[in-house]
């Protein structure tokens, strides 16, 4: 085991206690990234001298002591490149932002840092978080490690990749409609898309700002804690930042059985590939083996959900991507006049579904169409909350699949948008609702992970990293692919 | 809903995109698939339902007046793609602009 | 012909709040610095901004609703208001659309029939744009524009009137009693050349036998006009232009115009019926916004004294009303006229001395008596003066001017002069005696029946006494003294 193997906690560990230098486990990380990153493509900007920069300050100039304060001290960290930094390019994903250098750090990105964390670099994504593929991203496809002809599920494909081929232990994803917890699934990592409000949005590109989260991918449960501990704080910047409890730095133990959970019959029905669907029974008859007591729910309006999320986030999209116009930042693309600089600029720098999803925002937001499409979403969206709510009553948490099949073959879904939008069927509700979600690795079917998803009441992320870290203890200790690197 | 090729040239114009007729036509069919898939919300009698416009239960929030040091101009224009006397350029406006 | 038409006047008013800070960040508000020097991430429209509301912008707003008699809606929202400009940054401007601060206000005006409240529809905030500079003359030969930031994003309050409006002057009217009612409250700078005050009107006119809808009358708005009296012009034009066009059997199209100060006309700008799609939506980045009581209360009793209640004070302290109108539509110059009566008492002196000598230096000069020449302390000096009869009008007149060139007081411009009224008795008395004396004819003319006669003998005492004899008291005494002559 080396110390790509760790994850973040005990990597912080070992550099509070000395045993390992920051640098050498920056260099460690940078080194994997070499060597898998040209195949993965997990990474669109890694910057090896600021990372090493840092390590080597933190060991030259920190005191133990002040080391013993750092949560994340020497812990190599990737962000997804929709979060902004002054020191790395930040593009989303878009040919749109080429070059564009961000005159402030997002906050996470500073709590992050304050904590001791090393950033290497920037990851790649759908573009503008567009996607679950990671394959719509101007700047080429990340692979899955466990199969590179397959995707690594996105938005957030490139954290999830980087996590999973160990090239860092600890990534930032954001998820909008299930683009931290689909690309976890993929790739058989941990992900949490925490509740709407408790991670900070200052510095995240908005795709739809009601729904979009930060969250955490690792390999380990209390690596989400630790990290969630650290990242969602109130924050002035944000006026939607919530004021809560801090989330605990790590899970506290719970005996399953204590808990009352719930499994809702719409999320075990047709469409979820039988391989799927045997590890997930699996899973579950090890939670009864356990003596939890799984109670049958119904989340009646589950069926409308990608209905109301693809009106709701590309209406929002469409109004929060008007900004590219090729005046203050990012691609301009000349034009005889204001209108057509415009419409070339925007024409050149969105790719295809970026494109398609603006239009469908703006046509549901135009007039004469507002109340029957928008309107009429956010409506939905209150049966879809109160479904939760009635849910909630009932049970403590919520367990379903992540995700109803398996990785699917790079380009395998480039012709049928509304195929790709039902890829994220079991996620977008926790978006709709502003719920914490949280896909955990359960094992492998044909080389290929399967995930599965708690989802608790809002603020209840203790409760959902403690039952996710005494499933993680009941189960064997998840693989993690490329072991051999790449051949 | 029957979305036509007209009223997606009007769309992508609003959202100023110069789409070309090939984009045009595959984009009115995928947008097409869509609505009518959306249109699956109409099963539900919503009139009695009040909206979501935010998730959470917060009101009110505001700060201090309270000045804070601005950007210098020339780091507010540095990533401009074309940049005069500390502003930036656009090319001429025709017709009012807005239209 | 013309009374075929009633005309219809709606008029939108924009006012820049003077708050330290723009509406949705921490960047100065303020006016006339270098370009983009008032600029962050936020009002610059960079990738993963987020807007946090200015709480004092609100409370301004609140009290301009307050003093117009709106509704404050204890919970409003903020949305959306979509178009591309290089001068809105995010290419959408957060305003309040279908839920604004406030509702159902009005302004008084005063017309030839009387008094008549014109309605307020709506108050509501949004932020401001910022500003672009044209490389060419004009906007259609410009070969391109400057765009500085330093303006958007500053708060705003849109004060949208019902359409009960019917002729220019009544427009001019409700700007005037807006403006003088804002001022009170100290939340803007109110300049229309500087733009921190902005006026669009909708004009149209309306068939006498027309019984729909006003929303379904044709209805030319006149954008941006730079002063009340090219409101009042605009206005005017537009009546008359839409008169023929109805007249020559022509149509009158939706459209916004622009003002052309030269000419007096307005211009066509835009049609409104291929008008912007806006595509409003409410903006997921801020929660609503709810106003408790004890918050609203707060606001409330914030308010100074307003103009109508001026007015009433203003009466009941003899002030006629026109002086009294004089002195509530400038706001500086209520105050100035509070202090000094504070110190002088006697209202009706004060507003004289105030609207006549002082007014006229102080307009000859250009000033405002936002800074008064004089402080209130010294015309309530010199105005002391003439009660206690050591000046006469026209003495304290010189002195005024004096302590307006050179700053004195007004008891050190006395003293250097040596001007000062002889009140005493006897010493006047002495001096009449001489001139009846000296004038053995006059006094005969005078015993004869001509009144005129003593005019001549009061002008030679004052003669003598270099005009500082109290007249009243001239006049007695000489009477006093002719009385033995009879
Ligand atoms: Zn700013």
């Amino acid at each position: 085991m080396g110390t790509i193997d760790w994850d973040a906690v005990q990597t912080a560990d070992q550099v509070q206690r000395g045993e390992i230098s920051a640098a050498e486990c920056v260099e460690a990380a940078l080194s994997r990234i070499d060597n898998t990153n040209p195949t993965v493509h997990a990474f669109l900007h890694v910057d090896a001298d600021r990372a090493l920069a840092r390590a080597r300050f933190m060991d030259h100039n920190l005191t133990r002591e002040t080391k013993a304060n750092l949560p994340l001290a020497g812990v190599p960290v990737a962000i997804k490149d929709n979060m902004v930094t002054t020191d790395m390019p930040t593009t989303a994903g878009s040919k749109i932002l080429e070059g564009f250098r961000s005159p402030y750090n997002a906050t996470v990105v500073e709590l992050l840092e304050q904590a001791g964390a090393i950033i290497v670099g920037k990851t790649n994504m759908d573009e503008f978080a567009m996607g679950s593929s990671t394959e719509h991203s101007a700047y080429g496809v990340t692979r899955n490690p466990w199969d590179l002809t397959r995707v690594p599920g996105g938005s957030s494909g490139g954290s999830a990749a980087a996590v999973a081929a160990r090239m860092v232990p600890l990534a930032l994803g954001s998820d909008t409609g299930g683009s931290i917890r689909l690309p976890a699934s993929y790739c058989g990592v941990f992900g949490i898309k925490p509740t709407y409000g408790r991670v900070s949005r200052y510095g995240l590109i908005a795709y739809a700002s009601s729904l979009d989260q930060i969250g955490p991918l690792a390999r380990s449960v209390r690596d989400l804690s630790r990290t969630l501990h650290l990242i969602a704080r109130h924050d002035a910047k944000d006026a939607t930042s919530l004021d809560a409890n801090t989330i605990l730095e790590a899970p506290i133990p719970t005996a399953l059985q204590s808990l009352r959970i719930g499994l809702p019959e719409e999320y075990f029905g047709e469409g979820i590939d039988v391989r799927v669907r045997t590890v997930i029974e699996k899973t579950l008859d090890r939670l009864r083996e356990s003596g939890v007591d799984l109670i049958p729910i119904s989340l009646p309006h589950t069926r409308y959900a990608i209905a109301t999320y693809y009106l709701i986030a590309p209406a929002e999209a469409s109004s929060n991507l008007s900004r590219y116009d090729g005046v203050r930042y990012g691609l301009r693309v000349v034009g005889d006049d204001l209108i057509h600089m415009y419409q070339n600029t925007r024409q050149e720098g969105f790719g295809p579904e970026v494109k398609r999803r603006i239009l469908l925002g703006t046509h549901a937001l135009s007039a004469g169409y507002y109340d029957a499409y928008y309107l009429k979403a956010q409506k939905v969206r209150t049966l879809i909350r109160q479904d939760f709510d009635n849910a909630f009553e009932k049970v403590d948490l919520i367990v379903t699949p992540t995700v109803a099949d398996l990785p699917f073959k790079l380009g395998e879904r480039d012709l049928d948008p509304l195929q790709m939008y039902l890829t994220d069927i079991f996620t977008v509700t926790t978006n709709l609702a502003g719920l914490p979600g949280l896909s955990q690795p359960i094992g492998l079917v044909d080389g290929l992970p399967v995930g599965l998803q708690w989802m608790g009441p809002p603020l209840a992320e203790d409760r959902v990293l403690s039952a996710a870290s005494a499933l993680e203890a009941i189960l064997p200790s998840p693989e993690w692919p490329l072991s051999g690197g790449i051949q | 809903m029957n979305l036509t090729e007209k009223e997606v040239r009007h769309v992508a114009r609003l959202a100023r995109l110069a789409i070309s007729s090939v984009e045009l036509s595959e984009a009115t069919q995928a947008l097409g698939r869509v609505l009518d898939y959306i249109d699956l919300l109409n099963e539900l009698d919503t009139d009695a339902v009040p909206p979501t416009t935010h998730v959470e239960a917060i009101e009110t929030v505001w700060r201090q007046d309270r000045v804070v040091p601005s950007l210098s101009p020339e780091e507010a224009t540095a990533n401009g793609p074309q940049v005069s006397s500390q502003m930036f350029v656009v090319p001429k406006i025709l017709d009012g602009g807005e239209g | 012909m013309t009374n075929q038409y009633e005309v219809v006047i709606g008029l939108e008013v924009h006012v820049e709040l003077k708050t330290q800070t723009k509406l949705f960040c921490g960047c100065a508000n303020g006016f006339g610095q270098d370009p983009n020097s008032q600029t962050c991430p936020v009002c610059l429209g960079m990738p993963g901004v987020l807007p946090v509301l200015n709480g004092e912008a609100v409370a301004l707003a609140t009290r301009a609703a307050l003093a117009l008699h709106c509704t404050v809606n204890s919970y409003s929202k903020f949305d959306r208001k979509q178009y591309f400009y290089p001068d809105l940054p995010k290419a959408y401007q957060i305003s309040q659309y279908d839920q604004p601060l406030a509702e159902n206000g009005h302004v008084t005006i005063h017309t030839a029939a009387g008094k008549r409240n014109i309605g307020i529809e709506r108050i509501h905030m949004e932020e401001d744009a910022g500003k672009l500079n044209h490389l060419g003359q004009r906007l259609g030969d410009a070969e391109g524009s400057l765009v500085d930031l330093n303006r958007a994003g500053v708060p705003l309050i849109e004060i949208v009137s019902r359409p009960e409006m019917h002729s220019p002057e009544e427009a001019r009217q409700y700007l005037v009693e807006l403006r003088t009612i804002l001022s009170y409250l100290d939340i803007s700078d109110l300049r229309m050349e500087e733009g921190s005050m902005r006026c669009d009107a909708n004009v149209s006119l309306r068939p006498l036998d027309f019984t729909g809808s006003l929303a379904d009358l044709p209805r030319v708005e006149i954008k941006n006009v730079n002063s009340f009296r090219n409101v009042q012009r605009g206005i005017e034009f537009e009546i008359n232009r839409q008169r023929q066009m109805l007249q020559t059997g022509q149509r009158i199209i939706k459209e916004t115009r622009g003002f052309d100060d030269a000419s007096g006309s307005t211009y066509s700008q835009r049609s409104k019926e291929e008008a912007n799609d806006y595509r409003y939506f409410p903006e997921p980045d801020l929660p609503p916004l709810v106003l408790t009581e004890k918050w609203l209360k707060e606001q409330r009793e914030a308010l100074p004294q307003l103009p109508d209640e001026l007015r009433q004070s203003l009466a009941e302290r003899g002030v006629a009303e026109r002086d009294a109108e004089v002195l509530v539509q400038d706001v500086n110059l209520y105050h100035y006229w509070s202090q000094v009566v504070a110190l002088v008492s006697d209202a009706r002196l004060v507003t004289n001395w105030l609207l006549s000598d002082y007014s006229r230096l102080m307009n000859a000069n250009n000033l405002s008596f936002a800074e008064p020449k004089v402080s209130a302390h010294g015309l309530a000096s010199l105005l002391s003066l003439i009660t206690a009869g050591t000046l006469s009008g026209k003495m304290a007149k010189e002195v005024l001017e004096t302590m307006f060139d050179t700053g004195e007081t007004a008891e050190a411009v006395v003293k250097r002069l040596g001007l000062s009224q002889i009140t005493d008795h006897n010493a006047i008395k002495e001096i009449v005696s001489a001139v009846v004396a000296a004038n053995p004819a006059v006094v005969q003319d005078f015993v004869s029946g001509k009144e005129k006669a003593l005019t001549f003998l009061v002008g030679q005492v004052m003669k003598q006494t270099k005009g500082q004899a109290k007249p009243d008291l001239v006049n007695a005494l000489l009477r006093e003294v002719l009385a033995t002559y009879a």
